[in-house]
């Protein structure tokens, strides 16, 4: 038997059942917790989270808010993309800002130029309290790292807002049940499911809106530990760097210091289609600084309350 | 009949500790190319730093940090492969009796078990447990590794034996399709191509049989039903009730129950993520409205001929894994489908012996143990045996203070634990 390409192309009808499923989830949710929130970052996967949200209740408005936690760091393009999309659906945005936990002591200012990625687990766990959200939908999926591909659909946190790998609760057939006491909550991800591929053939599919910077376009970057990172307010090139000018595109969008661009002509969906489906690297090893730290640095970012 | 979920298959691996199921899956992945790049040079570099030779392929699953030190694995993990005809859901689960909670987590959304066999111990007890948890799970078909064939010298006549044991226990357990492969997991013997080490062998690959096994078969088949999680309002007044469709069939006419109530409705229109359709299939979400001005809401359900049980008397077979044991009695709280309701034990008609498959009068039922009892809800409840529909069929048990699921639950008994106690 040969098996040539696996990443292949799957049909339509994988993705009606993907679909389905996230809708599933985002109704049972809903309806079971008292207050949930929808995490909104501006990035592909949370745009098709939300992009389902408004297909779930349509034609209601969401029976939630969406909250953006925002670490100062973000690409300006992926913050225009955010208000452009709360303002067509008339949500309700909740901003949580990494900057007042620095200011309030709840933190270490990492710098002008350090990391802030960390720190937006105190962030969202402090805005978790004081909103009251017993519910924190977000739009991880279990393809992107060896961590998330452990983690329940509804996953359960304690009063400190700490994931448990080793005691979590069992999640049988879709009876996902979200009872939680005071002080705890859940994290629900609709998309556990679903592939890189899988997000960007649905955004094929659906024709949706996105930010700029993950389509192909010319960009001055600096090389940097073997990435590509645009240079702007949060990157200033080093002494010894060499800034170029080159055609890239964003596969996965975090901090502007610390998401690298890959280069690419893509500049249409179905062009990011394609090369998605021919790529030898996973969208966190070519694009995330963050994740490079250990072995675990997801499992230990989990544990501590991080999406 | 259409299906929503036509070209996919969600399997799970079972199996006793150190057989070798992740292993197994790794192998699968890395021969298909399934990993990208850094996955592997990250999995080759935490297999050398902890002296365990280039590549441990145990790894690409067991992704935990206590999971790598013991070299055991403690929770489901999901990983996605693609072959040119269907798209696999792999829930690589754990072999210990600790977690077998997370092994039933894993196997209840399976189409298929994909068991793994030590062929120098034979089948363990714990992989009878395994397969009875499957069987009991509704999993119809098995593809079955018969591993490490590289330490019995690939010898045909040990094989044999590990298939005949398969074989007896398949038969009592009642799954529809066996198939058995000798395999090395380690050095990719029949895993993904054919071996010349097995000449005596004219099967398939363990991925050669998965791309041949029946998906998802089952849940198109039998009467509509629709639990209602959601009621919508639309725009100029009316209602549509929204959920999943699980099991059969719903078209545009169809004449429908609202259950409990047994009210009486004709279908006028069906929505759906994609725009209205005519007939909405099993694993479709979807909203319903119907020609009738009817009151239902979440926890009802709408369903066709023929129709559900209403009742607040359930026979169900139960597999505990509550930390102290079940007791008659005993106050719980119930979820089946979209209802959540408070529920009492009122006898324990039993428990099963795994080794001999017969039921043993019991007082209590322990940690992973599995049993007969009859239950008492709050709210009445529109049920299917379970072996008719795995959606309306099965309920968890949810602990009312700690709020922990506690059991699994189907109602009715599997044909093999009909022997009276």
């Amino acid at each position: 038997m040969t098996i040539t390409s696996l990443r292949t192309e799957p049909s339509l009808e994988h993705l009606d059942a993907l679909e389905s499923q996230a809708i599933f989830i985002l109704r049972e949710v809903a309806a079971e917790c008292e207050r949930p929130v929808l995490l909104f970052s501006g990035g592909k996967d949370s745009a098709v989270l939300l992009h389902l949200a408004v297909k779930a209740f349509a034609p209601q408005r969401l029976p939630f808010p969406v909250m953006h936690v925002d670490t100062g760091q973000n690409f300006p393009e992926v913050l225009e993309f955010r208000d452009r999309t709360v303002e067509r659906l008339g949500a309700r945005l909740v901003v949580a800002r990494v900057q007042d936990s620095i200011d309030q002591g709840r933190v270490l200012d990492p710098g002008q130029t350090g990391s802030r990625n960390r720190l937006q687990s105190v962030t969202l766990l402090d805005a978790i309290a004081e909103h009251g959200f017993d519910a924190a939908f977000g739009g991880a999926r279990r393809d992107e790292d060896k961590a998330r591909a452990k983690e329940r659909i509804l996953s359960f946190r304690n009063t400190f807002g700490q994931w448990d790998p080793r005691a979590q609760r069992p999640e049988l057939w879709q009876l996902y049940q979200g009872r939680v006491n005071p002080g705890e909550h859940l994290r629900a991800f609709p998309l556990s499911d679903w592939t890189e591929l899988d997000v960007w053939q649905y955004i094929e599919r659906e024709n949706m809106d996105l930010p700029s910077i993950y389509f192909a376009h010319r960009r001055e970057v600096v090389r940097r530990d073997s990435m590509w990172l645009a240079v702007g307010p949060h990157v200033e090139p080093r002494e010894g760097e060499v800034t170029e000018w080159r055609s890239v595109r964003f596969r996965t969008v975090g901090d502007a210091n610390c998401t690298g661009a890959v280069e690419s002509e893509a500049d249409t969906l179905a062009a990011i289609v394609h090369e998605v489906a021919i790529a030898n690297v996973s969208e966190r090893g070519a694009t995330r600084a963050d994740d490079r730290f250990s072995e675990t640095a997801m499992e230990d970012r989990k544990r501590e309350g991080y999406f | 009949m259409p299906s929503a979920t036509m070209d996919l298959l969600r399997l799970a691996t079972i199996g006793s500790v150190d057989d070798g199921k992740s292993t197994l899956i790794g192998r699968l992945l890395v021969d298909t190319r399934q990993l990208f790049d850094d996955q592997l040079d990250a999995i080759a570099h935490a297999s050398q730093k902890r002296g365990l030779g280039d590549l441990d392929l145990s790894f690409v699953t067991d992704g935990l940090r206590a999971e790598r030190e013991q070299g055991i694995t403690i929770d489901v993990a999901y990983r996605y492969a693609a072959s040119p005809s269907r798209k696999f859901i792999i829930a690589d689960c754990p072999g210990h009796v600790q977690y077998t909670r997370n092994m039933a987590t894993g196997a209840s959304s399976a189409d298929l078990a994909l068991v793994v066999v030590d062929v120098s111990h034979g089948l363990k007890e714990q992989t009878r447990r395994h397969l009875v948890i499957a069987a009991l799970l509704g999993v119809r078909s098995l593809v079955v590794a018969v591993n490490k064939m590289d330490i019995v010298n690939w010898s045909s006549a040990a094989y044999q034996g590990v298939v005949d044991e398969v074989d007896t226990i398949a038969a009592e357990l009642g799954f529809s399709e066996q198939r058995c492969v000798p395999i090395s997991a380690l050095y990719g013997d029949n895993v993904v191509e054919a071996s010349s080490r097995s000449p005596w062998y004219d099967g398939p690959s363990v991925l050669g049989a998965l791309e041949a096994a029946d998906a998802g078969v089952w849940e198109s088949t039998g009467p509509a039903r629709l639990p209602i999680q959601w009621v919508l309002r639309q725009d100029g007044g009316g209602r549509t009730y929204a959920g999943m469709m699980s099991g059969g069939a719903l078209r545009v006419g169809d004449a429908v129950s609202l259950l409990p109530a047994g009210l009486s409705a004709t279908v006028r229109q069906i929505g759906s993520g994609s725009g209205a359709r005519e007939v909405a299939v099993a694993g479709l979400s979807v909203d319903v409205a119907l020609t009738e001005d009817t009151d239902a809401g979440r926890g009802d359900l709408l369903a066709a001929a023929p129709l559900p049980t209403v009742t607040r008397e359930l026979s169900a077979t139960i597999c505990w894994f509550g930390e102290s044991p079940l007791e008659p009695g005993q106050r719980l709280r119930l979820k089946h489908t979209t209802r959540t309701t408070p529920v009492r034990v009122l006898s324990l008609e039993g428990a099963l012996d795994v080794s001999t498959l017969s039921i043993e009068p019991a007082s209590e039922l322990g940690t992973n143990e599995i049993g007969l009892a009859r239950l008492l809800t709050g709210d009445a409840l529109a049920v299917d045996d379970y072996r008719d529909n795995r959606v309306t069929g099965s309920f968890v048990l949810i602990d009312e203070v700690s709020n922990a699921t506690v059991a699994a639950g189907m109602v009715g008994r599997a044909s093999f634990l009909s022997r009276e106690p």
